[in-house]
């Protein structure tokens, strides 16, 4: 497991991490938020051992990444951020290099390359200097040989940017695909990637950390957790005999006619079953009706906004 | 510690990066033409009718003077401007390796550039009858200069991502070094400054040392002067580079 204890990492006056522990256990695969300069690639740079901390240790399966860095590094596999290769090297060079650095050696080295090939679909350009290569491919690449040596953990910087949706869904399931005993950090900010892979997800912001729990529980935290959104047919009087019901909080309109509306309960309650037996004493048409699971969005701006 | 093993494939990798790059090809094109133009025009080679190749090897500094740091530069403000330099180093590498691995490469690349000035020494051979055990110390005081340059514009460009600033300060150290030893310098020092101090300025100049070896006296001393140049200026490297890794 990734035990990391009172991180911090200063530049000359900026306090870039600050103070940071968690432990990360096999099997996790922890979301990494965060408004951009919050501090997730330097916690990835010391995790790696990239950064030396001003403060703090990172423990790697009980390897200290400063003391035992070499032991440390052979358990990781890293995609820096903006995906850094050696671009005049071609993509099978420079993957069985990697393959090479990480101990294989002969016949082992073209099956290792080969294996990744595959999986992240470089077939076609396995001769092309990386540095010819569109973006979605450079990531590829460097995914590919962040993997090539099955690694406990696996640090990932921003792996789906700059990715079109069908790539993104491929790298998705790739990182679920793995092996449910290896650790994977992923840094992001996309939301919906973390409700799509993560188990669990931490926020930071100014280096600090703000919320760590599962993606569902994070969603909970959310005002729009358990609300109901209705669509009717006509308008009616629906605004306000919805504001009247006691465990409401507040409804929003989300069009100018007052057909189509979110119904946020107080926190705590659920309103269901309230909003659905109003509807049907009021005789409204309904069009469509659903029970929202809360938006990451909004839990993730309320919780850095009141960080700033 | 260093690894054998690890260094080695670090050798490779950047090795094969000189050759899949126009830079290999270029940089040993121009060091033959230039050192064919200095040694046969400038030092008037077939004029002086001997048969040595004085004239060849005194060109040398002042020809790595300009083509070494156009090597150096790349090591690593490459890396940094790239960002491979985080790749490299969260690698299971010592930085130890990662820096001696990319100055043993360029040192043989320069080496290998030197052994194909072959011809020359062919021809004196063929033209008259020289004492090719000087020759053969003159080339290796020619590339432990050289070696002596990479290390020191290794360590520059670990201080900088922009390779142009990385070769101008490359080029202005390596002219430090080569003009300590001269007497203009040496007598500029005399008018103020102590005497050990002279010495020793006087002693770190290339010249002084590389000219003792061209003259086919290979002195330990010398040779031990540019090996001592080489580690420490690969040691303060290392030191640069996990100071600014951040930046």
């Amino acid at each position: 497991m990734i035990r990391i204890k009172n991180l911090s990492k200063q530049f000359d006056q900026f306090l870039a991490v600050n103070n940071l522990s968690f432990d990360v256990h096999p099997g996790e695969v922890l979301g990494f938020l965060g408004p951009n300069g919050a501090g997730k690639s330097t916690t990835m740079k010391m995790i790696t051992g990239f950064l030396t901390p001003t403060q703090g240790t990172v423990e790697l399966y009980d390897k200290d990444i400063l003391t035992d860095g070499l032991a440390a590094k052979q358990m990781i596999g890293y995609l820096p951020e903006g995906a850094p290769c050696y671009g005049d090297m071609t993509v099978a060079e420079f993957l069985s290099f990697i393959a090479e650095v990480r101990g294989f050696s002969g016949k082992e080295i073209p099956a290792k390359v080969q294996t990744v090939v595959e999986k992240l679909q470089l077939g076609k350009v396995l001769n092309r200097p990386v540095e010819t290569l569109s973006k979605g491919f450079k990531r590829r690449v460097g995914l590919a040989q962040a993997i090539i040596h099955d690694p406990k953990i696996l640090v990932l910087d921003e792996p789906t940017d700059g990715l079109d949706p069908n790539q993104k869904h491929q790298v998705r399931s790739l990182i679920q695909n793995l092996s449910k005993d290896k650790i994977v950090i992923i840094s992001t900010h996309i939301l919906e990637e973390v409700a799509a892979v993560c188990t669990r997800a931490v926020i930071i912001a100014n280096g600090k950390l703000l919320a760590d729990g599962t993606p569902e529980s994070l969603e909970a935290r959310s005002r729009y957790f358990n609300a109901v959104t209705v669509e009717l047919e006509e308008p009616a009087n629906a605004y306000q005999r919805l504001n009247e019901i006691m465990t409401v909080a507040e409804v929003e309109r989300l069009n100018e006619s007052g057909t189509h509306l979110t119904v946020i309960p107080k926190p705590g309650e659920t309103i269901l079953h309230a909003v659905s037996e109003m509807i049907n004493a009021e005789g409204w048409k309904l069009k469509q009706l659903y029970v929202e699971r809360g938006r990451l969005d909004e839990v993730f701006r309320t919780v850095t906004e009141e960080a700033a | 510690m260093i690894g054998f093993n690890m260094t080695k494939i670090l050798v490779k990798r950047e090795l094969a990066s000189y050759f899949t790059t126009p830079l290999a090809y270029v940089f040993i094109v121009i060091f033959l033409m230039l050192n064919g133009v200095f040694t046969f025009f400038l030092g008037h080679l077939y004029e002086r009718g001997q048969a040595d190749l004085l004239p060849f090897f005194n060109f040398h500094p002042w020809l790595y003077l300009f083509l070494v740091p156009a090597i150096s530069m790349r090591l690593w403000a490459e890396e940094r401007k790239s960002g491979s330099i985080e790749l490299l180093l969260t690698l299971p590498i010592r930085l130890g390796e990662a820096v001696l691995g990319k100055f043993l490469a360029a040192w043989l690349f320069t080496g290998v550039a030197l052994l194909l000035t072959f011809p020359i020494w062919i021809t004196v051979n063929y033209l008259g009858d020289p004492d090719n055990g000087v020759i053969l110390a003159s080339y290796l005081g020619s590339w432990l200069m050289a070696g002596g340059f990479l290390a020191i514009g290794s360590c520059l460009s670990a201080t900088t991502s922009n390779q142009v600033i990385a070769f101008i300060i490359t080029v202005v150290t390596c002219f430090l070094f080569i003009v300590m030893g001269f007497p203009m310098v040496l007598d500029w020092l005399t008018s103020w400054a102590p005497l050990p101090i002279i010495d020793a300025v006087a002693s770190l100049s290339f010249m002084t040392h590389y000219q003792s070896i061209a003259k086919g006296v290979v002195d330990l001393r010398d040779i031990l002067f540019y090996l001592t140049m080489i580690v420490s200026w690969l040691v303060a490297t290392a030191i640069v580079i996990d100071i600014k890794k951040a930046n």
